[in-house]
């Protein structure tokens, strides 16, 4: 029932927007307060801070169906509820969790994820952004880059170095509103694909931040933001699903329709040798992605199946992509065709929350504890 | 104020519907069924109607069906309606219209309402005749194919518009009635995720024939459906060929003066 409001929801009120969003690069604001009365925004969350208090597991179904219809609403919905919902209700104190959660619930404000920095991409520790207490306010000072929603959002999870000595344990996590003295946006990105979503820059220039904003304590900034993106993967993988899909959808739709030398191309073998491996990767896509949402929403340690799911399912989207226009031929390259906008939206998925060079890593660092814990020499 | 709405499932508008080998029905298997659409608009009459004339209301949705229509009930309890009788026996495996319509008019009579909604037909079957027998047998006034619903300050009538060929029409009406629903009147809600968390909570009366209080099926079937037939395939395309498109043009207007005989 959850999946099929999500399909309903995004056949009959987003399709229409999201052809002239993605044209046009406008923000549909609207759609987010949409998704907000549905409950989408705020779908983990405890009932007391106007969530439906359901697992990860009936996110991604949402997250791939929105996805099949606009991957750029996806990562939106992605963000704001894989990563700073959830951010703030497992490490923000009582009084943050009120103050922010029931807005970010019912979609009033966005939430954003600002780890990226021009040094500091895969390189999470390499990060610059200063926090300095002073009195009760931490001074923030450096540049993010990349932030999804970063200009649209009321909450934004920051990540900053309180203590320059340390390295990985020397970087904390704050709520920032963008209201805050020192914040304002920097560049606005002109992307590829992804045209219905902001990326931008956010500059921090002596950024006064409350000291009841950090998240947790001093020095977990680096623990919460590898356990956010644990969870924003799942996300990431079910928007890629969702474009996969979607893209078959497309192939088999023009598939069917089109002749050539007389005969249906569906018809041609080549075409079905596509339509078959595009189906079975994307359904093992699928089934990897629900045992990650599963084990997470049953507690258990899921960081290598989250890693798993991402790298296979942004690969599968690439390369449905890429044979879904294969088969569409030389209009597959005009923006008549939907495929031309898939093909462009699936690239990112293989770049962001971990690019599929780091996925491998994570998977073989826990691959490789596994092996040592459990096999005896 | 008591409301009622009637749900029907049915299959999908988008399924492809084949006719199993015997004539005696539609092959069933892989097709998705739906509530049908005009009881949809059914259902979102009442919960406006509801929302409308304050906290004293309640909607109700009746159906009658089989197992599988518990899903479809859920979903019009997601959608906001309070509880559903669900009437669900082997005995009415094939209803026609007339026994459909007194079994829902029993349970709307236990029930008891100030306004009936339900959709102007099934898009099954397309008989849109239960809502008018059933009226008939609870002795209300009915109003069809309605497009536009304004209840009274009083709450004893209503004003409805209909479509009809070439206008609308208004018509005003005592209540309690039975109002049936054409696309148009209203744009029915999702189901929203704290809606569906509701509905797990909320009550389904399962109702046999006899817990109605009838003996056997009411009334007998006084009509049967005594075979299902595919449509005759169409006669194929035929393309128009010429060299020149003047000559495509002449050809073309032979063919549909003188084999389609339309002109």
């Amino acid at each position: 029932m959850i999946q099929k409001t999500a399909r309903d929801f995004a056949r009959k009120d987003l399709a229409p927007v999201a052809v002239e969003t993605n044209e046009s690069g406008r923000f549909p604001a609207e759609i987010y307060r949409k998704l907000g009365d549905l409950g989408f925004m705020g779908i983990t969350l405890p009932e007391e801070y106007g969530g439906v208090h359901l697992g990860s597991f009936c996110l991604v179904l949402a997250l791939e169906e929105i996805a099949a219809v606009c991957a750029s609403t996806a990562v939106t919905m992605s963000v704001h509820n894989s990563l700073t919902n959830w951010v703030i209700l497992t490490y923000g104190s009582e009084e943050l969790r009120a103050r922010y959660l029931p807005r970010l619930a019912s979609a009033e404000i966005l939430g954003a994820y600002a780890i990226t920095e021009s040094e500091a991409g895969s390189d999470v520790a390499a990060m610059r952004t200063s926090a300095v207490r002073k009195g009760d306010e931490y001074i923030l000072n450096g540049t993010k880059i990349f932030i999804s929603t970063g200009d649209k959002a009321g909450a934004i999870i920051v990540f900053a170095r309180t203590d320059p000595k340390e390295r990985t344990r020397g970087i904390s996590a704050f709520v920032v509103e963008p209201g805050f003295k020192g914040f304002s946006i920097g560049k606005v990105e002109k992307k590829m694909g992804l045209k219905a979503s902001t990326t931008v820059e956010l500059v921090f220039e002596d950024c006064r931040v409350p000291a009841g904003n950090i998240l947790a304590t001093e020095g977990m900034g680096m623990r919460i933001a590898l356990a956010g993106l644990d969870g924003g993967r799942i996300g990431i993988a079910a928007q890629s699903v969702g474009i996969a899909q979607a893209a078959f959808d497309e192939a088999m739709r023009f598939a069917r329709e089109r002749k050539q030398f007389s005969t249906r191309i569906i018809d041609f073998q080549g075409t079905r040798w596509k339509i078959a491996d595009m189906a079975t990767a994307i359904e093992a896509a699928r089934l990897l992605i629900y045992r990650a949402a599963k084990l997470r929403d049953a507690g258990e340690p899921y960081t290598k199946e989250a890693a798993m799911a991402k790298l296979f399912a942004s690969q599968t989207a690439n390369r449905a992509v890429y044979d879904s226009l294969q088969i569409h031929g030389g209009v597959g390259y005009t923006s008549e065709f939907l495929v031309e906008r898939l093909y462009r939206d699936a690239r990112v998925t293989e770049l962001y929350e971990g690019t599929s060079e780091i996925q491998r890593l994570v998977i073989a660092r826990q691959a490789l504890d596994e092996f040592e814990r459990t096999v005896p020499d | 104020m008591k409301i009622i709405a009637l749900l029907k499932r049915v299959p999908d508008t988008e399924a492809k519907i084949l006719i199993n080998p015997e004539g005696t029905g539609i092959k069933e298997d892989g097709i998705k069924f739906v509530i049908n659409p005009y009881d949809e608009y059914a259902v979102e009459e009442a919960l406006r109607l509801k929302e409308k004339t304050g906290g004293d209301g309640k909607v109700t949705v009746v159906c009658m069906g089989p197992e599988e229509s518990t899903e479809l009930i859920r979903t019009a309890l997601a959608m906001g309606a309070d509880d559903a009788v669900h009437v669900c026996d082997a005995a009415l495996a094939k209803p026609d219209a007339f026994v459909s319509a007194a079994v829902l008019a029993k349970v709307a009579k236990d029930e008891g309402f100030d306004i009936i909604f339900c959709g102007k037909q099934a898009i099954d079957d397309d008989m849109a005749q239960v809502h008018s027998i059933m009226a008939e047998m609870l002795d209300v006034p009915q109003v069809n194919v309605a497009v536009a619903f304004e209840i009274a300050a009083d709450r004893a009538r209503a004003t409805i518009r209909r479509r009809i060929e070439g206008g609308d029409e208004r018509v005003e009406t005592s209540l309690p009635a039975v109002i049936s629903c054409e696309k148009g009147l209203n744009e029915p809600r999702y189901a929203s995720l704290p809606g569906i968390m509701k509905a797990k909570k909320k009550e389904i009366r399962r109702k046999t024939l006899a817990d109605l209080g009838f003996p056997g099926v009411p009334g007998e079937a006084r009509s049967r459906i005594t075979r299902w037939f595919p449509l005759p395939k169409s006669g194929g395309v035929k393309m128009v060929q010429a060299d020149e498109p003047r000559d495509a043009a002449k050809e073309l207007v032979r063919l549909l003066r003188e084999e389609a005989k339309v002109i």
